[in-house]
């Protein structure tokens, strides 16, 4: 067929052709929370404050596959997950969905495009109106994006989306109300809502895990079904490594801001390489009396994501930590603080150090003023407690010294950390 | 509403015994029940005997004596007991305070001590709750209940709001004080994988009422009840092959199904389900079920 002149040439890109392209590519990716406090604060402070919720993140979706941001909470899964929908806006770094760079995109250019991309949220009481009945909460997207107008034309859709997502008795449960419905059924009918504008991508932010165990199940298959006869692309959110297992092709484990190891989800799995994996699959319950088992667990809870520590973030719970990841000043002031809780070395170092408070730390150093009859002795005591049992701290100590009337405890700069290629998978941890 | 309908349970002493269900199974109520802690209105009858002692029939003065002392409970959500206007000191006093005579000094002391074994360093004893982070929270409010040495410890979702890792320290934290103290253990949980891991017994809930009870090597390995092992098929671990579900959804306990309550669900269920009601028998030495064709699940 001769085209007409001036007709703009569209190619039509055909599935065989897309399946190499990737539905979505994130690279680099930084999301930043300001900090709010008080103005006083604000004038005070120099440097501004913020939350680095996702920093330096890059990872790509092949479509029809569904690839899992699996990490503990705070570890940025979820705003990833929103950023790639522009729900919040990235800080830095790039997202591109079907090749178009949608970092910077205007609402009103972006907009179209939403048609293709959905979310799932976790809680689907909070995702559903009250007041909104559930036929039209779920038809509500059709008009938003001017799709459908008529009524009877939207209640088509509507029920054959409800069918669709196993939402039936359809016809009854079109008029009601959410609170009418289970935990099940509302997420059922919050998948329907993501579903009715067929879109190719759905970011699906922790589906089950606000549903009892023993209707989990009945809502994957579901999205597993959707999946094959629709050939979805999930970027599947979760705390869940069990879920991520059973579901996932791909994973990216995530902590505090960084994905640590990304690869196929049965290498992860099967032999997991970052001490954060392995303790992470290590510490989930097994329901299984008869592999009852001491665990191997790391110490304290995920820092604060303000301030995250230097070098590998995980370097202070760490297992497998080398004097080269990344100590700094305040790992050294954790460490006298928790010596205090040990009863006999406590109070040693209470009657010979004093107050914690006199210490302060920044970047590379862990310092204190010391009157200058003190100095000598506290130095020798701080000497002797890093000598008394070498660890990975203790050696990242380039020196102790004295300076003026301050006792200093000065660290070794930490290697650089960058991905690294280890069997068939992405790992960042300096013992590879 | 009927959220406990005919429950019978008993805790030795040293013993951890686990309550499972799922969202409105009547075991968190169960745990108030014990600590005698329900709204006031609620009608509550038969027996809960602690120590040879019956409850209902001591008065408030003796109960508030008991509770805090001799059973302490932990909640789901640390910041529901810990005030948030008062430091961890204050909290501590004032425990110690309402149940003995003691000086503020010796307090504090005992405080430290219990802080110390919980691994929360002293020097912070003077902080405001929302200082620490969750987890620290959670060993605080254990140090807290513990701190009276009580011989019952009711655990209502002790670690759900806590991470993986996090869950696990704290767990390991609860073994090693029932080995240390023999103190007995009642831990509330949807979480079977933890009850695997810490308890001795487990009683399954459902719709109010217990459906099976017995070793934690029995239910977990050869369970009676076709809702137990439902159940235990349904839970997503690292070596599921398969999904498993349970049609339907729990029960309005408003109007509970009649006979069996787990009969609308069961894909073993007879005509005779929908109409007895049935008992809790005995199939194993230590294992009990409530199913009319319990023999045949041997």
């Amino acid at each position: 067929m001769p085209f007409r002149k001036g007709f703009p040439l569209i190619t039509l890109s055909t599935t065989g052709q897309d399946s190499d392209k990737p539905l979505l590519d994130v690279e680099n990716l930084r999301v930043y929370y300001p900090v709010r406090g008080p103005l006083i604060q604000k004038i005070f402070q120099r440097e501004k404050l913020s939350v680095h919720a996702v920093d330096g993140v890059s990872f790509t979706l092949k479509p029809g596959e569904i690839f899992g941001l699996v990490g503990e909470s705070g570890c940025g899964k979820t705003t990833t997950g929103r950023a790639v929908l522009r729900l919040v806006d990235p800080t830095s770094g790039s997202i591109k969905f079907e090749g178009i760079n949608i970092t910077t995109l205007k609402e009103k250019v972006l907009r179209p495009l939403r048609t293709r991309m959905q979310i799932i949220f976790q809680d689907p009481h909070a995702s559903l109106n009250p007041a909104m009945s559930i036929g039209r909460a779920i038809g509500h997207p059709l008009k938003i994006h001017g799709l459908a107008w008529q009524e009877e034309d939207v209640k088509k859709r509507v029920l054959t989306a409800m069918r669709e997502v196993g939402l039936t008795p359809e016809e009854q449960l079109y008029d009601k109300y959410p609170s009418d419905l289970s935990g099940g059924q509302k997420q059922r009918a919050v998948i329907a809502r993501a579903m009715i504008l067929k879109p190719k991508l759905i970011v699906a932010d922790e589906p089950v895990a606000m549903l009892d165990m023993s209707i989990r199940a009945k809502v994957l298959e579901l999205m597993l079904d959707l999946k094959k006869k629709y050939n979805l692309t999930y970027l599947f959110i979760t705390h869940d490594l069990a879920t991520a297992k059973f579901l996932c092709d791909r994973i990216a484990i995530m902590y505090l801001g960084r994905i640590v190891e990304t690869g196929p989800a049965k290498l992860i799995y099967n032999d997991p390489k970052h001490p954060y994996t392995k303790a992470l699959l290590q510490a989930i319950p097994i329901p299984d009396p008869r592999r009852r088992a001491r665990k191997v667990l790391p110490k304290g809870e995920v820092p604060d994501a303000v301030n995250p520590p230097m070098g590998c973030r995980f370097h202070p719970r760490c297992p497998a930590v080398l004097p080269t990841c990344g100590w700094e000043g305040r790992d050294f002031l954790d460490y006298l603080e928790e010596r205090r809780t040990d009863l006999k070395k406590g109070k040693v170092d209470e009657v010979n150090l004093g107050p914690l408070d006199l210490w302060k730390a920044k970047g590379l150093v862990a310092e204190r003023h010391c009157r200058p009859e003190n100095i000598a002795i506290i130095t020798e005591y701080i000497r002797s407690i890093l000598n008394e049992a070498p660890s990975p701290l203790s050696k990242a100590v380039e020196r102790v010294r004295n300076v003026e009337n301050r006792l200093v405890v000065q660290f070794r700069t930490p290697d650089p950390l960058a991905p690294k290629e280890v069997e068939g998978r992405l790992v960042e941890c300096l013992l590879y | 509403m009927h959220a406990l309908d005919n429950i019978s349970l008993d805790v030795a002493s040293g013993e951890s015994i686990g309550i499972v269900g799922e969202t409105g199974s009547g075991k968190s109520t169960l745990g108030k029940a014990v600590l005698e802690i329900l709204p006031p209105r609620t009608e509550i009858k038969g027996r809960l005997v602690f120590r040879g002692r019956e409850l209902g029939q001591l008065d408030k003065a003796r109960i508030r004596h008991i509770r805090g002392e001799e059973i302490a409970l932990i909640f789901q959500d640390p910041m529901t007991r810990l005030n948030p206007l008062m430091t961890i000191e204050d909290h501590f006093v004032e425990t110690i305070k309402a149940h003995q005579r003691v000086s503020r000094h010796e307090a504090l002391a005992r405080a430290e001590a219990a802080l110390a074994s919980m691994r929360v360093p002293e020097s912070r004893i003077s902080n405001y709750p929302h200082e620490f982070s969750g987890g620290m929270r959670q060993r605080i409010m254990i140090a807290l209940a513990l701190v009276l040495n009580p011989s019952l410890l009711v655990a209502d979702e002790p670690t759900t709001s806590l991470d993986v890792i996090v869950e696990a320290q704290i767990l390991e934290i609860l073994e090693d004080l029932k080995r240390t103290y023999k103190m007995s253990l009642l831990l509330i949980t949807h979480n079977l994988g933890i009850v695997a891991e810490v308890c001795d017994r487990v009683a399954v809930f459902y719709a109010g009422k217990i459906v099976e009870v017995g070793t934690v090597d029995d239910i977990f390995t050869r369970p009676i009840h076709p809702y137990t092992r439902l159940l235990l098929q349904s839970i997503i671990h690292l070596d599921t092959k398969e999904l498993h579900s349970i049609d339907g959804a729990p029960p309005d306990l408003v109007s509970p199904p009649t006979g069996c309550r787990f009969h609308p669900r069961c894909p073993y269920a007879q005509a005779v389900c929908r109409e007895k009601i049935p008992p809790l028998d005995q199939f194993r030495q230590d294992q009990l079920a409530a199913c009319l064709f319990g023999k045949d699940f041997l």
